[in-house]
């Protein structure tokens, strides 16, 4: 067998942190194979970043230190002098990070950034290099390459700077492509290009990735063999198809038994909970479906007609309209109490407005939001304030929804004290109640926003949510900020109080795996549009709408007996719902499928794009 | 891992529960921790020992601030006076101690005049979605760029006599002194407050606010306000060392107040041309000025740090 490429023993690395050295990776062993790629995976604060940090000593030197041996090619790196580090870093080790918004820098042109590396380390002249980037961008597959080289960032969207960012950490033909989270930042039909990117320049390049990820579905996608770690220590290590298939360790066992399948519901009617694994023993319990919490006798909670936001893109002297943003278009839906509905597609499709609109956290241009028969659109003020009782929010990040300076106790209170619905000392303990119904301790109270991980703020979000017994909760990516583990236990709870309160929930997610699990119906945004509507069964085993089947077929999906199978890079973009300022949107056609199954009448632009075609 | 941080060494559940046992009321939490800083809990006494030594001071030390000594001009500090003396002959102890009473309640009452005026109307443009914003920027701008002394003499040509029949000589002198030079102050604090407001109001706590139906005037001193307070408190400490050196200005000027009422300002200003033979004239005001302003900045900061629940004291 041929000699690794990299080799990784017992790495410790510590940070000092206010005086003490606190080891945040410890005893970490592995190597890399030519041409192998080796998965690196865990949860927020498992140390999987630092590991990569460490690689490249890129750690501050002060405050931390790397120990072990770290060998590239059997040349120890850590006790190398920084010149020469320096010449490691983009020469033999390249390394390509999680936001590709804010990587690149936006006051110069893409060609320039990508030249500049070129010429600095492999000696091009000015002429040479250009060509070169051209060729790196082709490689890259970015679409008229050439005449690409002179734009700046700002016009390309998330994925091509991904791929630009590639194209950058390919210019010095490394050994080694360390890439930390590449593809969290993007969208799944993005993501999917990108892996399918990497993995094809892998095989071109002949080099070896270093993969940092916390999705096992990307694991199972991309990596030879994987490393699982947890709290900083190294839980298990192998081929990532034993890794799968008989997982040694119970932190293994639970990690992948939190992860939601694709394709894991058929046959199912209604939602059902996520197994909950003892990390201790590994044992699980077995999910059973939830109680049948539709209430479809009862007329629905929220009925939505016609719903239109638009925002104008003014500029010039006299601010005229230059330009409309067609975020949310003409959409209807009706959802019934103690149902789940949920609004999928990627970013920019206008599910987020969608869900602010109905709560009128923004002013819709048009239609009418239905609550419980009262149309939400046209009260005045205060009777807004009456009707938001019935109707709250959870947001997607937990860090951010909760007031830094708010102790969690008068953060859930405060929804009871502004609707006058207690005193301050029922309030007092209305929030315990409250807080044990989301599986926190009442004593959590005095305590503030900031002493809790992202799974108990989301807790606490929902608790405020539930104080005044709405009947309607928008959760607005809710468990997508979440780590796997937290995020099937959120879901759970949710699952939980929809049985006990019949809440009916609009679920707005990206992520199509948490929303086969979670919903009675969905609801596929595109540009603005609803394409498709249905049963959650009919829309994931019978899609009709071609963007549909492309967004089921982009998820990753955890089995890593897929990973062989090539699947044809496309460039696609997401198109933008910026639309001139005298566009008028045309009118749409709907078909019935079947009884609740509608599918949007699609027009030519979507034939050629069909997935089946690219491959011919 | 889109959107997490490391979890903090009290995000353990068993860690915090233990130091949250006691139920205290915030107001004393915040004092609890203003206590643990320690150069805002030293600089609390300083400013307490400068505010008492002006108080009491002149009781405990009664020369009077105007007996000319023409044998004893110029004298550095000794046991019949401790601070020395000026060019005529005068204790500059009983001076500054008579003189500070004015010099810090000018330079308190003008930052809280110019932090309230600030923050009212940099609340007001961040909150407004339309015209506010835009109109209260444009006065904002028309303060900042209006040439401030002919603008002073002007007012004080205007109102002092008006003034001066209301609250008396030193009185009337005071509430001018501090209107103008806290109306002329206000814009720094009011640009920050807007920008921190206009970020802040985005933010998705406030707008969880906003669904669970909280009003404006609620959104903005519950949710915004606290959390735009850190750099408020950090520009208006500055704004006290301004006001003093200010009021000074105005005096040297014959605007402020006469010439015989020794501010520190005032006794710095005289001091100046005998820097070289009794530099001891100009330190002892300048020293005063010094330690009110920097104990005055770290208490803001102690207070910024010990109203931030995130902070670790």
């Amino acid at each position: 067998m041929t000699s690794p490429i990299l080799t990784v023993s017992n790495l410790t690395t510590s940070f000092r942190v206010e005086g003490q050295w606190k080891s945040v990776v410890r005893n970490l062993s592995f190597d890399i194979k030519p041409k192998e790629t080796l998965a690196v995976v865990g949860e927020s604060g498992s140390g999987k970043s630092v590991t990569a940090l460490s690689i490249m000593r890129l750690t501050p030197p002060q405050s931390s230190k790397i120990e072990g041996s770290i060998k590239l090619n059997g040349k120890e790196l850590l006790t190398l002098p920084d010149a020469d580090m320096r010449h490691i870093r983009g020469n033999e080790i390249a390394m390509i990070f999680q936001e590709p918004m804010t990587s690149l820098n936006p006051v110069l042109t893409i060609g320039f950034q990508i030249a500049e590396a070129l010429i600095l380390h492999r000696g091009l002249s000015r002429s040479e290099a250009e060509a070169e980037t051209i060729r790196l961008l082709e490689k890259v597959r970015i679409p008229a390459a050439k005449s690409r080289f002179h734009e700046y960032p700002h016009r390309f969207s998330g994925g091509m700077r991904q791929r630009v960012m590639i194209a950058m950490a390919l210019a010095c033909k490394p050994k080694l492509l360390i890439a930390d989270e590449p593809t969290t930042a993007l969208d799944v039909t993005i993501q999917a290009q990108t892996l399918e990117l990497i993995k094809t320049l892998q095989d071109e390049e002949g080099m070896s990735v270093l993969f940092i990820t916390h999705d096992m579905g990307v694991v199972a996608e991309i990596a030879d063999r994987t490393v699982v770690m947890y709290n900083g220590d190294e839980v298990e290590t192998g081929a990532t198809e034993d890794i799968f298939a008989s997982p040694k360790k119970p932190y293994t066992k639970a990690l992948i038994s939190a992860v939601p399948k694709l394709g894991s519901m058929i046959g199912k009617e209604r939602p059902m909970r996520f197994p909950v694994v003892d990390r201790d023993t590994g044992e699980s319990d077995v999910p059973v479906e939830v109680p049948d919490t539709v209430k479809a006798a009862e007329r629905p909670v929220l009925e939505v007609a016609g719903l239109t936001t638009r925002f104008e893109i003014r500029s010039g002297l006299l601010s005229s309209v230059k330009g409309r943003v067609h975020a949310v278009e003409n959409l209807s839906f009706s959802l019934m109490a103690g149902e789940t509905l949920a609004l999928v597609g990627e970013s920019g499709c206008g599910k987020s407005t969608a869900g602010r609109s109905i709560m009128r956290l923004l002013e819709p241009l048009a239609g009418s939001v239905l609550l419980d028969g009262v149309d939400v659109l046209k009260l005045n003020q205060h009777d807004l304030r009456e009707q938001r009782k019935r109707m709250q929010m959870i947001f997607q990040d937990p860090f951010a929804s909760l007031n830094p300076r708010m102790n969690v106790g008068t953060a859930v209170a405060e929804p009871l004290l502004i609707n006058n619905l207690a005193t301050r000392s029922e309030a007092r303990d209305k929030v315990a109640d409250l807080l044990e119904r989301v599986g926190l301790q009442p004593e959590m109270a005095n305590r503030f926003p900031h002493e809790f991980s992202g799974g108990q703020r989301q807790r606490i979000c929902i608790a405020r949510a539930l104080a005044v017994e709405p009947r309607l909760i928008v959760a607005d990516e809710a468990v997508s900020a979440l780590d796997v583990s937290v995020k099937a236990q959120v879901v759970n709870l949710m699952l939980d109080l929809q049985a006990r309160m019949g809440l009916g929930y609009l679920f707005i997610s990206h992520d199509m795996a948490v929303v086969e699990r979670v919903s009675h119906r969905v609801a596929v945004m595109y540009l603005g549009e609803i394409v498709e509507i249905g049963p959650r069964e009919a829309i994931f085993q019978n899609p009709q709408h071609p963007y549909t089947k492309r967004l089921l077929a982009a998820v990753p999906i955890a089995d890593p007996a897929r990973r062989l199978q090539k699947r044809p890079v496309s460039n696609d973009e997401i198109k933008s719902p910026v639309r001139p300022a005298d566009y008028v949107p045309p009118v749409r056609q709907y078909r019935e499928v079947s009884p609740g199954h509608a599918v949007m009448i699609w027009g030519e632009e979507w034939e050629k794009k069909d997935p089946a075609a690219i491959a011919a | 891992m889109a959107g997490s941080t490391l979890a903090s060494p009290s995000a353990d559940p068993a860690a915090g529960a233990a130091v949250s046992q006691v139920s205290v009321s915030p107001g004393r939490e915040t004092w609890r921790r203003f206590r643990r800083h320690r150069l805002a809990m030293a600089s609390t006494v300083v400013l307490g020992l400068l505010v008492l030594g002006v108080i009491v001071g002149p009781w405990l030390w009664p020369v009077a601030i105007n007996e000319i000594d023409f044998s004893a001009q110029l004298q550095g500090p000794s046991w019949s006076h401790p601070l020395g003396t000026d060019d005529l002959g005068q204790d500059i102890l009983a001076r500054m101690m008579y003189g500070g009473r004015i010099s810090l309640a000018v330079g308190l009452a003008a930052m809280v005049v110019a932090t309230i005026v600030g923050v009212l109307i940099g609340a007001l443009a961040g909150m407004s979605r339309k015209y506010a914003d835009p109109i209260l920027m444009w006065v904002t701008d028309l303060f900042l760029s209006l040439p401030q002394l002919p603008l002073l003499l002007l007012i004080i040509y205007l109102f002092r006599e008006q003034l001066k029949a209301i609250f008396g000589v030193e009185g009337g002198v005071f509430v001018l002194i501090v209107i103008v030079i806290g109306g002329l102050r206000w814009m720094p604090v009011a640009r920050l407050v807007r920008a921190q407001f206009l970020s802040l109001r985005e933010k998705e706590f406030v707008e969880a606010a906003r669904a669970q139906g909280a009003t404006k005037m609620r959104q903005m001193f519950r949710h915004i306000l606290p959390n735009a307070l850190g750099p408020v408190i950090v520009a208006s400490t500055i704004e006290v060392s301004s006001a003093i050196i200010a009021e000074s200005t105005l005096s040297f000027l014959g605007l402020g107040f006469p010439p015989d009422i020794p501010t520190w300002g005032r006794l710095l200003f005289d001091a100046k041309d005998q820097l070289d033979t009794a530099p001891h004239w100009a330190l002892f005001p300048g020293a005063a000025i010094f330690l009110t302003v920097l104990s005055i900045n770290f208490i803001g900061d102690g207070l910024r740090d010990a109203l931030d629940p995130r902070r670790v004291i």
